[in-house]
């Protein structure tokens, strides 16, 4: 019996049972996370992902789109075999994924060797703009450093002189401050503290009261998902909103404001996405995202509508033969890209040169209030290609 | 660090201390008196949480009619998963409640995805408690936090009385040392434990569900909160109420003055403690009772 | 009894037999897939050493797996391959420190509060390589060259580092099966089955404790090299709670007190994950893949009481009313 059924796993699991799809198909591998902390994050990118398609009638560079998806759990630990998986076993053209940013970078490290063609529609990592650059591997979200840099400048045009920052002990949180300390003491600005929450606890009080000691001009912020609810509604409670304002990396109010109950309310973060944003692209998106899937897109939705767009001009180039990375990336570069967020072009690292918002919390959105930093290019330190 | 703001520290650790208790007091009747390694305590805690969430526009969107639905439910899910699927588990190798409560927590998180998503969501503090109080110039302390700590106390009192003062915690205590006797003196020590189990899964989800306006709903925030918890319980000494109590009030001082004095080992702290602790008394704090 | 042995030894020769023979059958991806569960067939023997064999249940196996993985690439020079050679044993060496560390003060404790002391250890590496600059921070770290590349031990070639780590696998499984027939391994079990009788006795059982702890932690050391090697990037999340965690399940899933138990419980958890995530046989519902897997388990321990290694006796004596031997 149990011969039998490991057998039966065996040959599911080790040969498989791939049926045979159109030969001129364009296999398109989805690699996000569907659960854990991150499934709604990639649930929008896939969304947004197949909106795109769809809107291309279902093809990628003259071939029909077929996806192949894989959770990958977050876990960097098992992301060197998912995508050995999608890219071995599943023969995909082209890898999509993902959030989090070990598995991305450990993702990159394999799609760097193989040479397929990925796209990273989240991970904002500086690894994957940096040293794991290649002509295959393009970014169509951030970088960390991006929103945090914008912000620098935003706080001391505003007259702040001394800022305390939080954020999480990890790779994210500390390119974002990083980013923000730069362009901040660029200005003339001063960075007075700098604080670290271990990952992912979200026990502040002790930091706040910190904060409320240190009495600086503004904190800067990078907190993301349950840990950005749960600062905003504790930063509030202590009674810091009124007295310290609270400045962040947009993922502070991206859809967290619900679940802050209204204590968000007018905070002022940087993103390369707003609501409100005045261009047709973004209207028409939209739109057609809320026929589709019953409910606002978010800048995941985004990240993801570009990545198939970054996809399709790439293969259109070339007929839609994936292997001709060369022609693929020539392309891109070249190429503007006609964003919701708004036109973009992609830099030689291939991370997006794009402008970074400054937004105001209202209600549930993030409305725009003015171009924080334009046309912003990430360092790119480390890429050599 | 002047004497106001070490005051405050003091009773932010006092006040964390009190939540970490509450989260952990589940676990300390399950795994401290029951012998069950349950590593679906977390679940149990991220289900309060999200009953607080989901149960409230059932009820009308009153939070503490929510707490008493939720309750109860909680005690109906304790009272059937050991029925289910730990009654017959006591007289096996213990390390099978290691697989057990793995397979649980899988479950519990695919079938919360199922029915509520995987969005992050928050709870509003109720109206009656939304006020806050100044702390210093520029701080201010939430009422409902203060009102949190004092649940909390209320609940280690009651506990305390219960296990030391009343028969049913004599005889609960008596069944966790020796169940044979405990049996053969006429007490069905089986339904004893249904009920401690319940209760166990009762308070984790209390404890969710009463801490969710000051914390938020997210997926995966159960296994965030198991390991401190089984530090609490360990550090207290195995089976003893008094000493999960002062272990989480030790904790929420070391992590909340550590997380300012040195900052850069805030992380590991809890678990130097842990380890620092264990090696100076190899059985916890406090003995058991 | 002899019977049983007999059957054993040949269940776990045909084991190895087919693993040898599987490269000529499995396709690329399928040859590495098997290869990391090689690599996690090692890390379960070295901790079923510990638990089933010892009674030891330690919940920071994944230290000395992630400290053996991040000396590989911490090691391994940024302009050229490391020497397998040197790399390796560095490696072992490493991780059989840290537990040489690590075991020395958490044997003082025992039964749950051991659990804790090792988990506890754990934790502090784990915050070690994630909070510091040492070992990349919280993104991880990737190896520059493979270890051996240009040689005739080109690990970065598959079926080159399958057949290493097969290697590696079958001189565990045997150092591991002669050691518990030895007088240390005799002593293991008297711990196991009542240290404090042999205490009584004026045994002194701290020494083989710790010999086994150490033993255990280079063993998994030489599985963090491995996985270093065939992935070139590692992550702090392998020191995590989460993998000491899922090892403990292999082990308790494949049958305690048996090294083809942890084996056959590491092969049959990875594969349970491949099923229940395969799209082919789930559709949509693939994403759900954690709810199969957790019922799977709850059955499992619901109907399997000794774990998959008691499944050929429960089925002989639903069969034929027999106890099998």
């Amino acid at each position: 019996m149990k011969r039998l059924t490991l057998s039966l796993v065996t040959a599911t699991a080790l040969f498989g049972t791939t049926q045979l799809m159109a030969e001129d198909a364009l296999k398109v591998g989805l690699m996000l996370p569907a659960s854990g902390t991150y499934a709604q994050l990639g649930n929008a990118i896939e969304n947004g992902f197949k909106l795109y398609i769809e809107k291309e009638g279902g093809k990628l560079g003259g071939r029909d789109v077929e996806y192949v998806k894989l959770d990958d759990e977050s876990d960097p630990s098992k992301a060197t075999d998912n995508i050995n998986k999608l890219i071995k076993s599943d023969k995909v053209d082209v890898v999509v994924g993902t959030v989090h940013s070990g598995v991305a970078a450990a993702m990159a490290k394999v799609a760097k060797k193989t040479g397929t063609l990925m796209v990273v529609p989240n991970a904002g990592s500086k690894l994957i703009t940096g040293p794991m650059c290649a002509p295959n591997i393009f970014r169509s979200s951030f970088s960390n450093w991006q929103p945090g840099y914008a912000m620098g400048k935003v706080a001391a045009d505003k007259g702040y002189k001394k800022v305390v920052t939080i954020t999480w002990k990890y790779g994210a949180g500390e390119e974002s401050v990083g980013g923000f300390k730069e362009s901040f003491e660029e200005n003339g600005g001063e960075v007075v503290k700098e604080m670290f929450v271990p990952f992912p606890n979200v026990e502040f009080q002790a930091l706040l009261t910190e904060i409320a000691a240190t009495k600086p001009d503004a904190v800067y912020t990078f907190f993301a998902g349950g840990g950005a609810v749960k600062f905003v509604k504790d930063y509030k409670a202590a009674g810091l909103m009124n007295s310290i304002p609270l400045l962040g990396a947009g993922f502070l109010t991206d859809g967290t404001l619900k679940a802050q109950g209204g204590d968000g309310e007018g905070l002022l973060t940087t993103l390369h996405y707003a609501d409100s944003l005045d261009n047709e692209t973004d209207k028409t998106f939209r739109t057609a995202y809320n026929e589709s899937f019953e409910m606002k897109p978010d800048v995941y939705a985004v990240q993801g509508y570009d990545a198939a767009q970054i996809l399709s001009i790439g293969l259109a180039a070339v007929d839609g033969d994936a292997t001709k990375t060369k022609e693929i990336a020539a392309a891109v570069e070249s190429a503007e890209i006609d964003s919701p967020r708004g036109k973009f072009t992609l830099s030689k690292a291939h991370n997006p040169i794009q402008d970074i918002y400054l937004r105001e919390a209202k209600g549930e959105g993030n409305p725009v209030i003015s171009v924080a930093a334009a046309k912003l290019d990430d360092p790119a330190k480390g890429c050599r290609m | 660090m002047d004497l106001s703001v070490f005051l405050i520290q003091l009773l932010n650790s006092l006040q964390y201390g009190l939540l970490l208790y509450l989260v952990a007091m589940g676990l300390t009747l399950i795994f401290g008196i029951m012998g069950v390694i349950n590593l679906a305590h977390g679940s149990f805690y991220m289900i309060g949480a999200y009953m607080a969430y989901a149960l409230a526009p059932l009820v009308g969107g009153n939070f503490f009619l929510t707490l008493l639905v939720g309750l109860v439910l909680a005690v109906i899910l304790g009272y059937l998963l050991e029925w289910a699927f730990f009654s017959f588990l006591y007289d096996r190798e213990h390390l099978q409640q290691v697989l057990m409560t793995y397979g649980l927590i899988l479950v519990f998180e695919e079938v919360r995805s199922l029915l509520v998503g995987d969005d992050v969501y928050g709870v509003s503090v109720p109206d009656i408690l939304s006020g806050s109080i100044a702390l210093g110039d520029v701080m201010t302390y939430p009422v409902y936090r203060l009102f949190v700590s004092a649940v909390c106390l209320l609940l280690a009192l009651g506990m305390y009385l219960v296990f030391t003062r009343t028969r049913l915690g004599m005889m609960i205590r008596a069944g966790s040392v020796n169940r044979e006797m405990v049996q053969s003196l006429g007490i069905d020590i089986k339904f004893l434990y249904r009920v401690v189990f319940a209760a166990g899964v009762a308070i984790a989800a209390f404890a969710g569900m009463i801490s969710a306006p000051v914390s938020s709903i997210y997926p995966g925030m159960g296994n965030q909160v198991l390991i401190i918890c089984f530090v609490v319980v360990v550090i207290g000494g195995i089976g003893s109420i008094r000493g999960a109590f002062f272990a989480a009030l030790l904790i929420g001082l070391v992590d909340t003055f550590g997380k300012v004095l040195l900052p850069e080992a805030s992380g590991v702290l809890v678990y130097v403690l842990m380890a620092l602790i264990l090696l100076w008394k190899p059985n916890g704090l406090f003995k058991a009772g | 009894m002899i019977y049983k042995e007999k059957g054993k030894t040949l269940f776990v020769g045909l084991f190895f037999l087919a693993l040898a023979l599987y490269p000529l059958v499995g396709g690329e991806y399928s040859i590495t897939l098997v290869n990391k569960i090689m690599i996690y067939a090692i890390l379960a023997l070295s901790l079923e050493l510990l638990v089933g064999s010892t009674g030891l249940v330690c919940f920071g196996q994944a230290a000395f797996f992630g400290i053996g993985a991040y000396a590989a690439i911490l090691l391994s020079p940024e302009d050229g391959p490391a020497s397998v050679w040197f790399l390796l044993p560095a490696c072992v060496v490493l991780a059989a420190t840290y537990a040489l560390f690590v075991g020395a003060l958490s044997l003082r404790t025992k039964g749950v509060y051991f659990i804790m002391v090792t988990l506890a250890f754990a934790q502090m590496a784990y915050y070690v390589v994630h909070d510091t600059s040492l070992g990349g921070g919280s993104d991880g770290i990737y190896m520059y060259f493979t270890p051996g590349e240009e040689t005739w031990l080109d690990l970065s070639n598959p079926v080159i580092l399958y057949f290493f780590t097969l290697l590696f696998l079958v001189w565990t499984f045997v150092f591991l099966a002669i050691l518990l027939r030895s007088h240390l391994g005799r002593a293991l079990a008297g711990i196991r089955i009542n240290e404090q009788r042999m205490l009584a006795s004026g045994f002194s059982t701290y020494p083989y404790k710790l010999a086994a702890f150490v033993t255990s932690g280079g063993i998994a050391g030489m599985a963090g090299f491995l996985f270093a090697v065939q992935d070139g990037f590692v992550n702090p999340e392998m020191l995590s709670w989460h993998l000491s965690g899922a090892l403990l399940v292999m082990i308790i899933l494949g049958g305690l007190g048996h090294l083809h138990g942890a084996m056959i419980g590491a092969f049959v958890f990875v594969f349970l994950q491949e099923f229940f995530k395969s799209a082919e046989i789930f559709g949509d519902f693939a994403e759900h893949w954690h709810l199969g897997l957790g019922l799977t388990i709850i059955i499992s321990v619901a109907l399997l009481p000794k774990g998959l290694v008691g499944l050929p006796e429960l089925v002989q004596k639903r069969l034929f009313g027999t106890q099998a031997g």
